[in-house]
């Protein structure tokens, strides 16, 4: 192992002491420009939001490459008092949010605003990994225990905003990490069952009228196809009319006309599916399996549990992001607010991902010096 | 401390292989929801593309419908009857006006627009879409137009919207047969509905409310036309994707004579009365007006209750209604069809003679009823009983002949049935029989009755028209002409992709003709033609006065309808008796002797003086004159008719001398 780690050292290229992991940023950048096209087109082909739109890739990017730059196992001395700060920012989100589109999700600073469970995001499984990894895998159930509630309580906090898209996802990158660090079989099967019995809990205590109306409504969209229908059907018309090879750029006429809404943003693959049909579909999904396959690779191949768990975790996080806004704009799950990663037009999801894709880096890249 | 004694004792190939199993699983759980997903949007976008397809379709496309223009109306000499003129709206597109309340006042300001019209459109203004015009004035002037013009670089967001809208030159000369367009209401739309016919009519704001312009509302409306335009999620139209042009509905030719038209209005002005003539060559309508008439054009932009109030009002004489095809009593006029019915029924010959004293009495009954000549016309045969119309040869004959065979033979002749015009208005009048009157009141039928149907009076009424189609009928002799307004239809066939040049095909109106009636002597018909002419032609005929110096050969036959029962021993007189209880004035007459070309029934309503020769008669001779201009048609046979020639010999004469 050594000698490999040595042999390593000696062939470090540019990139490697960039901190860069080349394939990952070649598949980032394919997204990211494919983003600027899709973007230009849903966004009613106006330069400024494309203008935009740029400069936040660019802003993305840059926070990627400072965040490779720092090695990865001094992110276990700021896992606390992190997590703890951010902890406290949403419980200030719930007392003074300002409130858009119906929830609490945006803390005014002053000179910005922003929304405090995008740091969540990242300090999750940062908190979560540190926690496991001082402990020998597979993981106990008690160590579990004491995860699992790290877990809930900031998801929680971010779930009563209301924003059940950001909870799922950051309930999500920690449970990852218990189960990559080998969570036992059988109280994963216990878990799920839980949660099923937990469903009509949830359902009946926890959600909001208008979520239950998305579930609602996901079940069967055409019964108000103007009303809470209208976004899923208009959504599901331009996927399919889009056919094998797309209407073409700029030339969908779901989203050109505004039949669709929410183009730019949650609905985004709803554009590029009308536009680019299955064939680009495709190619998209390609493109985000093969950074998935590489952040995984990363994962395996990183050497300390902590490294291994964070990356996995992030990856699969990515992962999740696709899943969830395919599956709800393609009829397939309930409306949640998932943007489609590192496409969709939006401000701090995309440089809270590229900031995890900055990490994986540094886990790829800063193995030597960590061991 | 103990945190690194841990780590130091930790089996990392067993923690790396725990973790690269738990990487592996979770590898296969992306390949799989991935592959869930991709199926799902094939799914989308392989099979269900085709309704997908569809939707988006229907979500952009929408076809707007184009009304087609209105067939128009010429008279037999290519006369413009019925137009379609443009009408000119005031519209706003409120996304378009900057400051709405402002330049509403400016703009009402300069075309003299009321508070009221102003108020309406920013009423409307909340309920539509901000990007559909929105109409502040309909039926501008031409000076309002003309004025808006100069200015309108002022006004933007504010045009003017042509539309075309029926118009009907001639306004009330032609009403009663044209009929009108008028607003389709809630009972045409149904109407359209049941008939399949709604999606044609989708664009279309007018219908034929009556006359022809109902009649034949199929043909003149024509097929609607498309224009698919592509919207976005507003509603707004952003472009035109294909246009379907309508197809105009066809023009129609009648057989009416403006001209003659012009003539019976003029020879009616200040009567209440219907004139009908007919080609009785082909049972075209020449002239058909009823006065007082109306203007339709008032309807076709929805008439205000005041000015309907009018209409209505008792001194306006029900102008609505058409007289033309309304029952009258045709008193003497239905003499020489009796002639007919009882030469053919063998009641009477052409020898047979009678002795009228001035009243007939019916066997065994003091009644007596009177001759319109108190002293009797003496000994009468059939001609005198035309040219004298002789009452009491007529009691004679109706009581010989009884009212079941005059009523059957009428009725061949067209009374009491519809003679079959293209115009859904006309009345069947009353052909009385004794069914009928059993049918009606429920009583039975009286001698006296049938005596008083022999000078066409009791029950008895005929429409100017079936007066002049059961002419028509005698002069044919018994051939059967159904009357008709329709001359000819005209349509301009397109190529669909040269909408340039057209082909015109004109359909001519196929005569629609009913079994004749067959005599079992024709010449009865000849007998009783020569009766008509007689009546005309004879100095000190009942007719002589109103064709007197015609260069036409004309015939004809005169009546006076009583409207009110006179008592016996009573004497009429006009002068004495209240307007609405008058005498009406009948006549019928046609030309040429020989080979007629125009038959004419006139009716006029309460004369205040004189029977139908004297009232009536110059109504006819006046169309007829029109009609034969400076066309010199004589005799062929002066032996048979000395009277004409020499008196129309001595018309030349007077004519030449004094040009």
């Amino acid at each position: 192992m050594r000698n490999t780690g040595h042999d390593q050292h000696q062939q470090r290229t540019l990139w490697q002491r960039l901190h860069i992991d080349l394939p990952l940023l070649m598949g980032l950048l394919a997204l990211l420009t494919l983003g600027l096209f899709v973007v230009y087109s849903a966004g009613g082909q106006e330069s400024a939001v494309l203008i935009r739109h740029a400069k936040r890739v660019g802003l993305a990017l840059f926070v990627m490459f400072i965040v490779a730059q720092i090695p990865p196992l001094s992110y276990r001395r700021w896992a606390v008092p992190v997590f703890i700060i951010g902890l406290m920012l949403l419980s200030a989100v719930l007392l003074f949010g300002h409130i858009g589109k119906g929830a609490q999700r945006w803390l005014d600073l002053g000179f910005t605003k922003f929304q405090p469970s995008e740091i969540m995001k990242l300090v999750m499984p940062i908190m979560i990994a540190w926690y496991v990894s001082q402990y020998d895998l597979p993981i106990k159930i008690s160590k579990i225990i004491i995860a699992f509630i790290l877990v809930l309580i900031p998801t929680l906090l971010i779930a009563r905003q209301p924003d059940l898209g950001t909870s799922l996802l950051i309930a999500s990158s920690g449970i990852f990490v218990i189960f990559l660090a080998g969570a036992s079989w059988k109280l994963i099967g216990a878990c799920v069952g839980l949660a099923s019995a937990f469903a009509p809990v949830l359902w009946m205590f926890l959600m909001k009228p208008y979520q239950k109306q998305r579930v609602l409504t996901f079940l069967n969209p055409e019964q108000d196809p103007l009303g809470s229908g209208y976004h899923i059907i208009q959504s599901k018309i331009a996927i399919g009319s889009g056919g094998i090879n797309g209407k073409g750029w700029l030339q969908g006429t779901q989203s050109q006309l505004e039949f669709l809404p929410e183009r730019h943003t949650d609905f985004i693959f709803a554009v590029f599916s009308e536009e680019f049909g299955l064939i680009g579909v495709g190619l998209l999904l390609t493109v985000y399996l093969a950074i998935v396959m590489r952040g995984l690779w990363i994962a395996v191949n990183a050497q300390h549990a902590f490294t291994k768990l964070l990356a996995g975790s992030l990856t699969l996080t990515f992962f999740v992001y696709i899943f969830v806004n395919i599956g709800m704009v393609s009829g397939l799950l309930p409306v949640v607010g998932v943007p489609l990663p590192l496409i969709s037009y939006g401000g701090t999801s995309m440089v809270t991902l590229m900031a995890g894709f900055g990490m994986l880096m540094a886990v790829s890249t800063h193995r030597r010096f960590n061991i | 401390m103990a945190a690194k004694k841990r780590v130091v004792i930790r089996n990392h190939s067993a923690e790396a292989n725990l973790f690269a199993r738990r990487t592996f699983i979770t590898f296969i759980a992306i390949i799989v929801l991935s592959l869930v997903l991709f199926s799902n949007i094939y799914n989308l976008q392989v099979s269900s593309y085709e309704k997908y397809q569809t939707r988006s379709n229907s979500n952009r496309i929408k076809l707007l419908p184009v009304a087609p223009n209105r067939g128009l109306i010429y008279d037999r000499n290519g006369v413009l009857l019925a137009d379609n003129t443009p009408v000119y709206s005031l519209e706003v597109i409120p996304e378009q006006v900057n400051d709405i309340k402002k330049r509403l006042s400016e703009v009402s300001q300069l075309l003299d627009i009321s508070q009221e019209k102003q108020d309406k459109l920013l009423q409307a203004m909340k309920s539509k879409r901000r990007f559909k015009p929105i109409e502040l004035y309909s039926r501008l002037s031409e000076q309002q137009v003309a004025l808006f013009s100069v200015n309108q670089h002022k006004f933007p967001g504010f045009f003017i919207d042509a539309r075309l809208k029926r118009y009907y030159p001639f306004a009330e000369l032609t009403t009663h047969s044209l009929g009108y367009v008028a607003r389709i209401n809630g009972r045409d739309s149904l109407a359209l509905e049941q008939q399949g016919l709604a999606e044609n009519y989708a664009a279309t704001r007018n219908i034929g409310k009556r006359g022809l312009e109902r009649y034949y509302q199929d043909i003149l409306h024509g097929t609607i036309g498309h224009q698919e335009v592509e919207i976005n999620n507003q509603g707004r139209i952003i472009r035109t994707l294909d246009f379907t042009p309508p197809i105009p509905g066809k023009d129609l030719t009648l057989t009416l004579d403006i001209e003659l038209q012009m003539i019976a209005k003029r020879a009616l002005s200040g009567k209440r009365g219907a004139i009908v003539a007919i080609d009785p060559r082909d049972g075209g309508v020449l002239a058909m007006y009823s006065n007082p008439s109306f203007d339709g054009n008032l309807f076709v932009h929805g008439i205000s209750s005041k000015k309907y109030k009018k209409l209505l009002a008792p001194q306006s004489n029900k102008p609505l209604l058409n007289r033309t095809l309304q029952g009258y009593p045709p008193a003497s006029t239905i003499k020489p069809l009796l002639a007919i019915t009882g030469l053919d029924a063998g009641v009477i010959t052409p020898e047979t003679e009678i002795y009228d004293p001035g009243f007939y009495q019916l066997p065994g009954i003091e009644t007596k009823r009177r001759d319109w000549k108190k002293w009797g016309h003496g000994k009468v045969n059939l001609t005198k009983s035309l040219e004298q119309s002789c009452n009491v040869f007529y009691y004679d004959l109706a009581y010989k002949l009884g009212i079941t065979r005059i009523s059957q033979m009428m009725r061949k002749f067209g009374f009491g049935e519809y003679t079959g015009i293209d115009l859904h208005e006309e009345s069947r009048a009353i052909m009385p029989s004794i069914a009928w009157k059993r049918a009606r009141y429920n009583k039975p039928w009286y001698t006296g009755e049938t005596l008083s149907v022999g000078i066409g009076q009791s029950y008895w009424s005929v429409t100017p028209l079936q007066l002049s189609q059961a002419l028509s009928i005698l002069v044919n002799k018994g051939e059967i002409k159904v009357p008709h307004l329709l001359k000819a239809s005209t349509e301009v066939v397109t190529n669909d992709k040269d909408t340039s040049t057209g082909q015109t095909i004109i359909t001519e109106y196929v005569v629609d003709e009913k079994q004749p009636i067959v005599l079992k002597d024709q010449h009865s018909w000849d007998l009783v033609l020569d009766g008509l002419h007689n009546t005309v032609q004879n100095f000190g005929a009942t007719g002589y006065a109103a064709f007197k110096g015609s260069k036409y050969d004309a015939a004809g036959k005169t009546g006076s309808a009583q409207t009110a029962n006179i008592e016996q021993g009573e004497e009429y007189d006009a002068s004495k008796v209240k307007e609405s209880k008058r005498d009406n004035a009948m006549f019928i007459a046609f030309a040429p002797f020989e080979k007629p070309e125009i038959v004419i029934a006139v009716a006029i309503e309460n004369v205040a003086e004189g029977g139908g020769g004297a009232n009536a008669g110059p109504v006819a001779r006046q169309i007829m004159d029109q009609y034969f201009g400076d066309r010199e048609i004589v005799s062929k046979d002066p032996r048979k008719h000395p009277h004409h020639s020499s008196d129309f010999q001595q018309n030349i004469k007077n004519s030449a001398g004094n040009p």
